[in-house]
C-alpha cells in the first residue's frame, strides 16, 4: 500500500501570480475546487492508497499542492526552500508534519532553491531533477549528498512546465511520459540516455498537464485531455483514471501536484 | 582576452552539464581550458571539473559567466597580486615579477587589469587609484612607485599556435637554407596584403645592407605601395641610402658596375655634411636637396621613422637619437598597434626591437646569416618565420609577389 500525502484546498485560490498559468482575474471556483480534490481523493483511496492529510493554513493558498512539500526517500524527508516568497511560509508547516510523522529532516543550505517531488522524481536508480524556474541545479549536488544516488539535472526551458513533475512522469520498470520541448538539448539527451522507454506526449495533451499524473503501478491517475496518451498507455497495460482537474490547473497544478510520495522511495537505490 | 575561472561539480557528465557548458562557452565567443578534472567511478560518485573562462570582454564573460552560473558554475575567487614599493629611482623591489612579451592581466581588488604594453623583461608598476597596470623598464621607476612581486595574481595568456594550414608560420619549425624559399615569400606577401587590406601596421627594421646589396629600390616601391607604416633603423642605413642618391656610390662602390671608385671613401661624410646644412632629412626632401630613396621615399609618403645611434657612427645624421633610452622610448612609443614586423640584415638592431614588440606581433626575419636568423626566431616567438636569403634577392621576389597579387585584385575588383 502506497502512503500519499495531500492537502484539503480549504484555503485553495488564486491570489498571486508566480507562474504562467496563474490570474487573479481567472480566480478558482471555491465549490468545485473541493469537489474535484475530494474525487482525486477518493479516486486514490480506491487504488488502496493510504490518505494522510496536513492541515491548512490561511494565507498558504498553494498548500494544497503537497509534492512541494519536499521530497521523502526512506525516513528522509529533504523539506523545499520555496523559491517565491509567497510560498516559502508553507516549508514549516510541511516539515514539522513530517517530523512528527518520524521523518528525519535535512535542511538544505538557505540559499540553496528547492521544490522538493515537484521538481524530483525517481526512475529506476536516477533521481531526475529539473532546474532553473524554481530550483537550481546547486541544491541537486546538496540532495545528490544527502542521498548519495545518482542525480540527473535537467534544465526546464519552457515557463508553462516550470516543475519537472509537470512535463515528465515515471513509468514502473524505467519507463517515463514526457513532454520533449520542455527540456532543452542536453536535456532531452540525457532523459533519452538513461530512461529507455520514452512515451512522448503531444503539444496539445502536455498543455492540459498529461504529465501530471500518479503512478500507482499499473493505475495512472491524469487530468482530463489526453486521449492520445491514454490509448498509448492502455496499449501498454495501464489502466487510466481521468479526472476533471479545471480549478487545479488555473494555478498551474494537477493531479500529481497535489500529492506527495510518503516516501517517493522506500530505500536509496545504491546507497553508500 | 578576460578570464574567470570556475568550478563544476555534481553529476556534471550524466546529465551532460560539463558538454553543456564547453558549448555555451564556444557559442558566446568564448574559449575554455580544463585546469583540472576528476571524473566520478561509480555511478553515484560526483565529478569535479575546474575551467578556466576567457573571453574578448570584460562585460561578455560577465554575461557568459552569469548564464553559467545557472548551470551550477562556481567562480573561483582570484587572489590579488602583492605590492611592494620601489626603493629607488631606478631600482625595482625584491623579487619583482619579470615581464615576457606575451598579453598579462593582473587581478587587483578582485577584478583583472590588463598591463599594458606588453613588452618583456620589465616589471609591473600598479596605480590603484586609477585601475591601471604599467609595464615599466628600470628608468621609468620612480621611488615608491607600488611594484608587483611574486607571481600571484597573475596570469599570462599565450598566444595560440595558428592551426590554419596555409599560414605562412607553418613553416617556422625550423630555419633552413633549403627552405622552399619562393613559396615562403609566396606567403609572407600574402599576410603582408591582409595586413594593408585590414588596417594592420606594418613595421621594417633593416641594416645599410638593403643598400649594399643593391635592395633599396625595391623598399622604396614597398613604401609607395603602401607596405611599410614604420621604419627603425640607425644612422648607417639612412647614411648609405642617402650617400648612394647623391653620390651612386656607397662604401666606394659601384653598384652599377660592382666595382671600386677612387676617392669613394669621402662621399658618406659629404652625404651627412648635406642632410646636417639641411638641418633634418625632411627639409633636404622638401628644398629638393635629397629626391630620392628609402629616406626620401619615408617623408613623402609620411612613413615614420626612428633612426638610433650607435658608438661606431660618423656624423650621426641630424634625424639620429644618440641617447639609446630616449631612442627606446621613442620606438616604443611608436610600436603600438604593429601587427608585422619585417626585419632584414640586420641582427642587432632587429633584437633590440624583437624585445620591445608584443608576443601577438607576427615578425619576418630576413638574413644572409643563418645565425642572425635562428637567433631572431628562436625567442619563443610563435609567429616568427625566418629566411636565410640575400636581402635584395628576397625584396625583388616580394615586390614581385605583391605586384602580382595587387594585379591580380585590381583584376577581380574590376569584375565585380
Amino acid at each position: 500500500m502506497r502512503e500519499l500525502l495531500l492537502c484539503p484546498p480549504d484555503h485553495y485560490g488564486i491570489e498571486y501570480e508566480i507562474n504562467p498559468w496563474m490570474s487573479r482575474a481567472r480566480g478558482a471556483e471555491a465549490a468545485l475546487a473541493q469537489k474535484q480534490w475530494k474525487d482525486l481523493r477518493a479516486t486514490l483511496s480506491k487504488l488502496d492508497c493510504k490518505i494522510e492529510l496536513v492541515t491548512p493554513q490561511p494565507k498558504l493558498p498553494d498548500m494544497v499542492f503537497t509534492a512541494n512539500a519536499g521530497l521523502a526517500v526512506g525516513k528522509k524527508f529533504i523539506p523545499s526552500n520555496f523559491r517565491h516568497k509567497e510560498r516559502a511560509g508553507e516549508a514549516p508547516h510541511f516539515s514539522r508534519w513530517m517530523e512528527e510523522h518520524g521523518y528525519q529532516i535535512s535542511w538544505l543550505p538557505e540559499d540553496y532553491y528547492f521544490e522538493g517531488e515537484g521538481d524530483a522524481l525517481f526512475v529506476g536508480d536516477a533521481l531526475f531533477c529539473g532546474y532553473k524556474f524554481r530550483s537550481d541545479i546547486k541544491s541537486h549536488r546538496a540532495v545528490a549528498d544527502i542521498l548519495g544516488c545518482l542525480v540527473i539535472s535537467v534544465e526546464l526551458v519552457d515557463p508553462r512546465f516550470y516543475h519537472l513533475d509537470t512535463c515528465f512522469c515515471p513509468l514502473p520498470e524505467g519507463g517515463a511520459v514526457w513532454f520533449p520541448a520542455a527540456f532543452d538539448e542536453y536535456g532531452q539527451r540525457a532523459i533519452r540516455e538513461h530512461v529507455p522507454e520514452l512515451v512522448d506526449v503531444v503539444p496539445e495533451e502536455a498543455a492540459h498537464f498529461s504529465c501530471n499524473a500518479v503512478v500507482l503501478e499499473r493505475d495512472i491517475v491524469l487530468p482530463e485531455g489526453a486521449p492520445q496518451l491514454m490509448t498509448t498507455l492502455r496499449e501498454c497495460g495501464y489502466r487510466c483514471h481521468e479526472l476533471p482537474m479545471t480549478e487545479f490547473l488555473k494555478a498551474g497544478g494537477a493531479c500529481k501536484c497535489l500529492t506527495m510520495f510518503l516516501p517517493q522511495r522506500s530505500a536509496v537505490p545504491n546507497a553508500h | 582576452m578576460f578570464s574567470e575561472t570556475i568550478e563544476l561539480r555534481g553529476h556534471i557528465i550524466d546529465s551532460l552539464i560539463l558538454p553543456k557548458v564547453l558549448d555555451e562557452i564556444l557559442r558566446a565567443g568564448g574559449s575554455f581550458k580544463i585546469h583540472q578534472i576528476k571524473i566520478g567511478q561509480q555511478r553515484v560518485d560526483q565529478s569535479f571539473a575546474r575551467i578556466e573562462v576567457s573571453g574578448p570582454t570584460h562585460e561578455t564573460l560577465d554575461e557568459l559567466v552569469l548564464r553559467l552560473r545557472q548551470h551550477g558554475a562556481e567562480v573561483v575567487e582570484k587572489a590579488d597580486v602583492q605590492l611592494a614599493s620601489a626603493p629607488a629611482d631606478g631600482v625595482f623591489p625584491a623579487n619583482f615579477y619579470v615581464t615576457t612579451n606575451q598579453q598579462t592581466f593582473i587581478t587587483l581588488d578582485g577584478k583583472e587589469i590588463e598591463v599594458r604594453p606588453a613588452i618583456m623583461d620589465s616589471a609591473i608598476a600598479v596605480d590603484g587609484a586609477s585601475q591601471r597596470a604599467t609595464a615599466v623598464k628600470f628608468y621609468e621607476v620612480r621611488k615608491g612607485m607600488k611594484i608587483v612581486v611574486g607571481h600571484q595574481g597573475i596570469r599570462v595568456a599565450p598566444i595560440q599556435r595558428s592551426t590554419a594550414r596555409t599560414e605562412v608560420f607553418e613553416f617556422t619549425s625550423n630555419v633552413s637554407i633549403e627552405q622552399p624559399k619562393s613559396a615562403v615569400i609566396r606567403e609572407m606577401a600574402r599576410e603582408l596584403k591582409r595586413a594593408r587590406e585590414t588596417g594592420g601596421k606594418i613595421l621594417v627594421v633593416t641594416g645599410p645592407a638593403v643598400v649594399h646589396t643593391g635592395g633599396a629600390e625595391h623598399l622604396e616601391r614597398l613604401i609607395e605601395w603602401g607596405y611599410v607604416d614604420l621604419l627603425f633603423a640607425g644612422n648607417a642605413l639612412a647614411m648609405r641610402d642617402i650617400e648612394n642618391v647623391l653620390f651612386g656610390k656607397p662604401r666606394r662602390m659601384n653598384l652599377d658596375r660592382g666595382s671600386l671608385d677612387d676617392e669613394g671613401h669621402e662621399n658618406h661624410i659629404r652625404a651627412i655634411n648635406a642632410m646636417r646644412e639641411a638641418g633634418s632629412i625632411a627639409r633636404a626632401v622638401e628644398i629638393g636637396v635629397l629626391q630620392r630613396g628609402i629616406m626620401c621615399s619615408c617623408v613623402r609618403h609620411g612613413v615614420e621613422f626612428v633612426l638610433a645611434g650607435s658608438i661606431r657612427d660618423d656624423g650621426p645624421l641630424p634625424d639620429v637619437i644618440t641617447d639609446a633610452i630616449e631612442a627606446q622610448k621613442a620606438m616604443r612609443e611608436k610600436i603600438t598597434g604593429v601587427t608585422i614586423a619585417l626585419m632584414m640584415g640586420t641582427m642587432l638592431h632587429s633584437l633590440a626591437v624583437e624585445n620591445l614588440l608584443p608576443a601577438n606581433v607576427k615578425t619576418f626575419c630576413i638574413d644572409i646569416n643563418p645565425v642572425s636568423v635562428s637567433k631572431l626566431t628562436e625567442r619563443g616567438r610563435f609567429q616568427a618565420v625566418g629566411l636565410v636569403t640575400d636581402v635584395e634577392a628576397f625584396l625583388r621576389e616580394l615586390t614581385d609577389c605583391l605586384a602580382k597579387l595587387d594585379a591580380a585584385s585590381a583584376r577581380d575588383g574590376g569584375k565585380a
